[in-house]
């Protein structure tokens, strides 16, 4: 599927909570096809202080529609700049980059792992498995109430899930303390989060004998596998995160 | 119509815009945005004889108007370059030029004569000027007798187009540039990138993991068109400009100040089309300013 460099027209801002908001972009010409765990490497204009380009990954597809979202939590001066767009202006995204998730075969039971802003490719993830006639657990974890975003969204694709460290919501502790992760029968297992979360449900997956992807989000220039900086070390050497991922099977991860 | 074509010593460009090695892969990786084969050439990754495996993460660092990198010439070495990228790129209808590297003068000779034997690498490009590896790279391209050495040795075993790539962090530029010349070179391209560092006050440690990289980007511009412009006074060969382009207004300048050609890098990292542009606002700038040729305006600063 070629790669696009593309002007799209912010539909909508809608601010989630202090850190999170979400952008809806729309497309001028039809959208290619997008996989689940792609991302868009998204120019920001009117930041002097941002040189590069913001990887994000695509939240959510809509071709109906013809617009994607971008779940962004604001880190810096480029997300920051972001989180001030207006419905009518415009942002430069090349995409879709990257590889995707594996979509499971009929019958297997799935478990996506979300914490804080890596939650952020699972609702696309989450939309593609059910349509694949598979209701996806949905395992979201985050520090607190307060910073709890789109519980609902996820409730109308599968089963939902919930951890917060301070236990203000859903089961105290990390998602990996949780029941459905720890006592449940899965085929596979997706996850995205802080990198500890990641080991953590990566080594519980080694244990069970479960697949187990991961995406993983380094520090990159281009976004299409010619800077070389954005390497994470594997079984088969330095691989690029943006052209060789950003999903992996952990089971090629040195961690 | 506009005439954008070039020569370096016996070889043709039919445009000056060329792109900067290890910023451009192998071209492959931008068929999906233009034709590639629209510009004057192509300088591919680095190569050097044995597959490296490059520096640990972190790699890279957004400065002030640039970026820090410490890739190390990660690459999968000459073998596989002759069998997996070589049947790929020679198909480009444009040049095609190698960038060599090593940590012994040997290496250097062995890769000038292996892409020699291949055909249809129309030019090579010594890179003694990497900031990023232990042995090799700078330090050669920093120490005028080892400069010298090197040069003399790669002319002697490669009869083409051969280029030499100078490193920015000496003192005396213009010097390396006089014995490239001497040497024999073809050209010279500057500059690679200028030795930089940049901390985390978070954690308290370097941005990259070999501590210091090459700073890149419209920061070093002013530096690296300097540089154009002292090497153009003291040498006769065509230079390549390289620093911080990012747009045709950038390019212009370095023509002016004394550069046949440049490269354009950091930008396509940000604008993957950024290359195709600038060449169309050049081709605009001289119909606008009705110069009918791009060599009217070769080091046209310095005859003023």
């Amino acid at each position: 599927m070629p790669k696009r460099i593309e002007d799209f027209v912010i539909r909508g801002n809608k601010r989630l909570n202090d850190d999170f908001f979400v952008l809806e972009l729309a497309a001028g010409t039809p959208l290619p096809d997008i996989n689940p765990g792609q991302f868009a490497e998204v120019k920001v204009e009117g930041s002097p202080e941002t040189f590069l380009r913001r990887p994000f990954s695509i939240h959510d597809v809509d071709y109906r529609e013809n617009t994607i979202k971008l779940l962004i939590q604001i880190a810096g001066k480029g997300t920051e700049t972001l989180s001030g767009l207006r419905p009518g202006n415009s942002l430069n995204l090349v995409y879709p980059l990257g590889n995707s998730f594996t979509i499971p075969s009929a019958g297997e039971k799935v478990l996506l792992v979300g914490g804080g802003c890596g939650i952020a490719p699972m609702l696309y993830l989450a939309r593609k498995i059910a349509q694949a006639g598979i209701v996806p657990g949905i395992l979201l974890g985050f520090r607190n109430k307060k910073r709890v975003i789109e519980y609902e969204d996820y409730q109308e694709i599968g089963d939902v899930y919930l951890t917060t460290e301070d236990g203000s919501d859903g089961v105290k502790g990390l998602v990996t303390g949780h029941p459905v992760l720890m006592n449940s029968v899965f085929d596979r297992m997706y996850c995205c989060g802080p990198e500890p979360m990641m080991k953590a449900v990566a080594r519980h997956c080694g244990n069970a004998g479960i697949a187990c992807e991961v995406s993983l989000e380094n520090l990159m220039a281009c976004g299409i596998g010619t800077c070389l900086c954005c390497v994470v070390d594997t079984v088969r050497g330095n691989l690029c995160t943006c052209t060789d991922g950003p999903v992996f099977n952990t089971k090629d991860l040195k961690w | 119509m506009v005439n954008l074509g070039i020569s370096i010593g016996n070889l043709k460009f039919k445009n000056p815009v060329l792109t900067a090695s290890g910023t451009f892969g192998n071209g492959t990786e931008f068929e999906d945005f233009f034709d590639v084969s629209r510009l004057g050439g192509i300088i591919l990754k680095g190569t050097t004889i044995e597959p490296r495996e490059g520096n640990p993460y972190p790699r890279m660092a957004e400065t002030p108007s640039g970026m820090l990198n410490t890739v190390g010439l990660q690459n999968k070495g000459m073998d596989y370059f002759e069998r997996n990228i070589y049947p790929k790129v020679s198909l480009y209808k444009t040049n095609v030029i190698a960038n060599i590297n090593g940590s012994y003068i040997e290496d250097y000779v062995a890769l000038a004569e292996r892409f020699d034997k291949l055909g249809k690498i129309a030019a090579i490009e010594l890179n003694i000027s990497c900031p990023n590896v232990k042995m090799g790279g700078m330090v050669f391209g920093t120490d005028p007798a080892s400069s010298r050495k090197v040069i003399r040795a790669v002319r002697e075993a490669y009869s083409g187009t051969l280029i030499v790539k100078l490193s920015p962090n000496v003192t005396r530029i213009e010097d390396f540039a006089r014995i490239a010349e001497e040497e024999g070179a073809d050209a010279i391209s500057l500059i690679n990138t200028l030795l930089g560092m940049s901390i985390d006050i978070e954690s308290m440690k370097p941005s990259l993991s070999t501590i210091t990289g090459g700073l890149s980007g419209p920061a070093v511009k002013p530096v690296a068109l300097r540089m154009v412009w002292q090497c153009a006074r003291a040498v006769k060969v065509p230079i390549i400009g390289i620093g911080g382009i990012m747009n045709a207004s950038d390019a212009i300048e370095f023509f002016l100040a004394g550069a046949s050609a440049v490269q354009v890098g950091t930008a396509s990292f940000i604008d993957p089309v950024s290359s195709v542009r600038i060449l169309e606002g050049i081709e605009k700038y001289l119909e606008e300013k009705k110069i009918g040729d791009i060599k009217e305006i070769i080091g046209l600063i310095n005859s003023i």
